[in-house]
């Protein structure tokens, strides 16, 4: 029965058993009720060698068709530098667990401090957590902390112009966690910010969650929004796709209580929807509130720096039921990867990433206007990505860009004859030429 | 892993004027970013340093010298399945005709992507003895939470709204209880009997019609197998409640015994656990949710399903749950796992319960004359020791702990299941050699008698790792949390 | 050896009540404290929060545990310890002097329903 993973020689099986003392594997079962046992092998697939199983997946990949990415809504083709895939796929950090024994696992403290640093530092916040799963259950995570910190109050406000696919997750959450989210009408393509502060003048909201830039790509303004939030005695809950925050002003600025977002366009690949990493940053003062592992500083009995898990009884394996959140696992590895993204980009070469993309984008948008086939969807500002209405069939269109291997932007879910469009800087002007010779023709 | 601490901090390594990345230039130069109103621009620096290449690849590898992974050495880490990761895997969920692909594409531009999907829940689904799975759910804790969902969604959709309580046992990790309490359930507690099992008897009166379902895993957390599940499923149900299965013990069961035979109706599967994902130091894991045939209509969408010409396509339209993530989970992870289920196939997959279960007997068995075993009898895939035999040296399961890091060994989980003051929950694999585990159980009977010769060298353990012992109270109360802490 | 104070009033989940007058200092005993270890947060209600016996009015924290405090007494809170944001290690230093709220007490009868001192010392034995 020798296999790869299993290193028990028929010598070692039989004193092994003999020193459990059982006399055979089977034996090993007997405590298990003999009606409840299967009886019968697994109806799967006989196992492959890895000459078998590399032809498998290549057979399975060509099933796949790449394609040359102009869409965003949440996941962005942004480039991901040599470097990153070199550490994170060092077995050090990928095959070890959360750093509990804080003594040999300094290497997983260290980075999630690092990654804890410039996080709080991107969003101009005081603190952030050791990361979420992704930026919807983030956004969901927050307003249960909102609710939390309210005590009483549990509505929460959701802008309209907040990406769908995370509405729909928050919706969930909101369903189960017994919190009344009331909409925030949209108003040419931004939140309507007269009606917001008609509903916080209830005085029974707890959160109000506003996207920047919002799901059309449109780059709000907010001022006046944090005042009107605090007097109302609610948090404010900004969402931002983290790369953005290098440029644009930050939650912090805006006078944001907590910040959440996916950290994905910090060079993390489309991978098909996964792993991301959702973030969470946050007030000193909401600490206790906040959801999550936190690493912090401390010293050693030689009196060395180090770092540790800290802030733990807010954790569930500690506070059980009362815990703000169950969140156990988070996204760790992925803290590595954007935190290496960030360390090798930097404060410039991150607005370097922003102005490539916005420029290319308002190439696109521009040019897409001058085929006659668009119009403006709104003409308020914008970075990466924009929405433009359209006489064509989208769904032809799709069809007819993915045949020339194109990923042509995404159907607007709440205006169907909208698309959204979005541009990295790995977009050449000859890939966007193409697109929009593409349309011209198809 | 080396034992030379490092501690520096990337901040520290700073320098203006130097740069490690390279762009291509800009073919537009319309600079609109200039454009933008500055009411909508960030005004502040940041504190990203400026480094080169190099110093960052240097940085992060001399950190990575002071961690300890599976692949440093051995990883008993109780209820957490520390594995060997096999490196195909890796090698397969890197595959650019994987990474490219855009979450939102058509769904005939990613057939490739959706039959892994298809087939993880297709064979999930055989191996737990339940109807359908979903592969949403990006960790244990977030499958609990939508298994969870799941139950309320049944009792709501056929109009029990009365049902708010679920039963979890007292020896349960605290997860349990917090994602009941996240999904707006009220947490009833059933008891343990003193053979760490779910007490029957004290679980009868709990039972009415306000009981949504009971959380249980089985083996449980003190690795015994909850002989007595039938008659516990028939109860629950009974009262009309759902069982709901924590797939954190169920490495033990594979080749042997389903989930979905023991009466489960929920549940959910840790693939960084059974299925051999990489734990990344605590994410990205997955944990896929399962349910018996009748409640597939319950689980959350995004779904992934094949029409009749074999055709895979998303399915959004059952929104009597709605969704758990935005969009289909940690794909990646999937797709490892999914090249460890064809690796190892139905010929290997049903060997390894049995042989993790001899792994944790064999090193029970031999350790229990110098740790005290309080519950005697066959384990499963792992086992729970109440410190050390000899109570008289004032030497505690921490010290131990601490101590095992200066021989290389990662320590097991420690003061959990919270039933023993002095809990140590070891859990060695399927894929730990013999030699392994006679070296650890030498190693853990030398500790012993180093606690009766030297019990203070133990006490202000360990010696030789990367840092000591660290002062977690300062941690609270002189906070840093972030570099600028540091800085003030 | 926990200390216990004659002439107060204690719940089996380790509080305390000092009553005076209308009102009583509500806080956690030595032999909670003891059991904590280093106290490092407490989270306290707010003046003019509505407290019932019985149930829970905030939480200490040690460094690896966390505690619910459950009110002994019902009424309303006057004024919470503020020195314990500050410094909340001063519950080790002394439990019983650094009470957590002081509240206005509305129903005297239910301090029958509490333990005296002798009674309490035994559960901590």
């Amino acid at each position: 029965m020798a296999y790869k993973y299993f290193p028990h020689t028929e010598a070692d099986l039989k004193d092994m058993l003999r020193a459990a003392g059982v006399d055979s594997l089977e034996a090993l079962y007997d405590d298990v009720p003999d009606q409840l046992k299967m009886h019968r092998d697994y109806n799967l697939p006989s196992a492959m060698s890895e000459i078998e199983v590399r032809r498998f997946f290549e057979e399975l990949g060509k099933r796949n068709q790449p394609l040359t990415c102009f869409a965003g809504a949440g996941a962005y083709d942004h480039y991901t530098p040599a470097v990153i895939s070199c550490i994170t796929s060092r077995s050090e950090f990928l095959t070890s667990y959360t750093p509990y024994q804080a003594e040999i696992s300094q290497g997983t403290l260290q980075y999630i401090f690092e990654y804890q640093t410039m996080m709080a530092d991107m969003t101009g916040m005081e603190i952030s957590n050791a990361s979420m799963y992704d930026s919807a259950t983030a956004t969901a995570e927050a307003i249960m902390m909102a609710v939390a910190a309210a005590k009483k109050r549990r509505k929460v406000l959701v802008s309209a112009t907040v990406n769908p696919a995370v509405l729909r997750v928050v919706r969930t959450y909101a369903h189960f966690h017994k919190i009344e989210l009331v909409m925030i009408a949209e108003k040419d393509g931004i939140t309507d910010l007269d009606e917001l502060r008609t509903l916080l003048g209830a005085g029974d909201v707890a959160g109000v969650v506003l996207p920047q830039p919002n799901y059309y790509g449109i780059v709000e303004d907010f001022t006046g929004v944090a005042d009107a939030c605090h007097a109302a005695k609610a948090l404010m809950i900004m969402n931002c796709p983290a790369s953005t925050l290098a440029v644009l002003r930050t939650p912090g600025e805006w006078g944001a209580d907590i910040a959440v977002g996916d950290g994905q366009s910090l060079g993390i690949p489309l991978s098909f929807g996964g792993p991301y990493i959702g973030y969470m940053c946050t007030s000193k003062a909401l600490i206790r509130k906040m959801p999550g592992r936190i690493v912090g500083g401390t010293t050693d009995a030689d009196g060395r720096r180090a770092f540790v898990l800290t802030m733990q009884a807010r954790e569930q394996h500690i506070r059980r039921e009362k815990a703000t959140s169950n969140i156990c696992s988070n996204q760790s590895l992925m803290c590595l990867f954007v935190t290496i993204y960030m360390a090798l980009m930097g404060e410039k070469g991150l607005r370097e990433v922003n102005e490539l993309s916005s420029d290319g984008a308002h190439y696109l948008h521009d040019e897409l206007l001058k085929t006659g086939k668009f119009t403006e969807f709104s003409s308020k500002p914008f970075l990466n990505e924009f929405t433009l209405r359209t006489s064509l069939n989208i769904d032809a269109l799709e069809k007819h860009l993915a045949q020339n291997d194109i990923l042509g932007g995404v159907k607007a879910e709440s205006h169907d004859d909208c698309i959204i469009f979005a541009v990295t800087e790995k977009r050449s002007k000859a890939e966007i030429d193409k697109l929009v010779s593409l349309i011209k023709e198809g | 892993m080396n034992n030379r601490y490092y501690g520096r901090l990337i901040f520290e390594l700073s320098k203006s004027g130097r740069t490690s990345y390279s762009l291509p230039a800009n073919e537009f130069k319309s600079n609109s970013l200039d454009k933008l109103p500055s009411a909508l621009v960030r005004k502040s620096k940041t504190i990203l340093p400026e480094v080169d290449e190099l110093t960052v690849v240097r940085h992060y590898t001399n950190m990575s010298n002071n961690n300890f992974g599976v692949d440093t050495g051995f990883y008993p880490l109780g209820s957490c399945t520390m594995k060997y990761n096999p490196k195909i895997n890796d090698e397969i969920s890197a595959l650019p005709q994987f990474t490219a692909l855009h979450p939102l594409q058509p769904a005939y531009t990613v057939q490739g992507a959706l039959e892994v999907y298809y087939n993880v829940q297709q064979s999930l689904a055989e191996i737990a003895g339940m109807s359908e799975f979903t592969l949403n759910p990006y960790a244990g804790a977030h499958g609990e939470l939508t298994g969870l969902m799941t139950i309320k969604t049944y009792h709501e959709r056929r109009g029990d709204t009365k049902r708010t309580k679920i039963i979890v046992p007292n020896s349960a990790h605290g997860t349990n209880p917090a994602s009941a309490a996240v999904c707006g359930f009220e947490i009833v507690e059933v008891k343990s009997t003193a053979d760490g099992t779910v007490d029957v008897a004290d679980l009868k009166p709990l039972l009415n019609d306000e009981i949504a379902g009971m959380m249980m895993t089985n083996p449980n957390t003190l690795g015994i197998f909850e002989k007595e599940i039938p008659e516990i499923a028939a109860l629950v149900h009974a009262c009309g409640g759902l069982m709901y299965y924590d797939g954190a013990n169920l490495n033990p069961m594979l080749g042997v015994c389903r989930p979905g035979d023991m009466g489960f109706d929920v549940m959910h599967i840790n693939l960084h656990k059974t299925f051999s994902t990489p734990h990344g130091g605590g994410g990205p894991g997955s944990g896929p949710v399962g349910v018996r045939k009748g409640l597939e209509q319950y689980l959350p969408v995004p779904h992934v399903k094949k029409d009749a010409d074999g055709h895979f396509f998303v399915d959004f339209g059952n929104n009597a749950l709605g969704s758990i993530s935005q969009f289909f989970g940690n794909f990646a992870v999937v797709l490892r796992a999914y090249a460890y289920l064809l690796t190892l196939g139905k010929e290997n997959i049903k060997m390894v319960g049995p042989l993790s279960v001899l792994n944790a007997n064999y090193v029970k068995e031999q350790l229990k004359s110098h740790y005290l075993l309080p519950i005697q009898g066959l384990c499963k895939h792992e086992f729970v020791f109440d410190g050390l035999l000899d109570k008289s040296t004032g030497v505690t399961t921490l010290d131990v702990a601490k101590r095992l890091l200066d021989y290389g060994f990662h320590a097991p989980t420690i003061y959990f299941p919270l039933l023993f003051h002095e809990a140590m929950m070891i859990e060695p694999t399927e894929n730990e050699s013999k030699d392994t585990l006679d070296e650890f159980i030498a190693t853990l009977k030398t500790v012993a008698e180093e606690a009766i010769s030297d019990p203070d060298m133990v006490k202000s353990a360990p010696h030789s790792t990367p840092v000591r012992r660290l002062d977690d109270v300062k941690a609270v109360k002189e906070p840093h949390f972030t570099f600028k802490d540091y800085l003030q | 050896m926990a200390k216990v104070i004659e002439g107060l009033y204690y719940t089996e989940s380790h509080e305390f009540v000092k009553v005076e007058g209308e009102f009583g200092y509500v806080g956690i005993t030595d032999y909670a404290q003891s059991q904590l270890g280093n106290v490092v947060y407490v989270d306290m209600p707010e003046v003019d929060d509505e407290v019932t016996a019985g149930e829970e009015f905030g939480a200490v924290e040690s460094v690896k545990a966390a505690s619910d405090l459950i009110s002994p007494v019902s009424g309303t809170v006057v004024e919470v310890n503020e020195a314990l944001e500050d410094a909340p290690e001063k519950i080790n230093e002394d439990a019983f002097a650094n009470w957590i709220m002081k509240v206005k007490l509305s129903d005297k009868s239910e301090l029958s329903k509490l333990m005296d001192a002798k009674a309490y010392e035994e559960i901590c034995k």
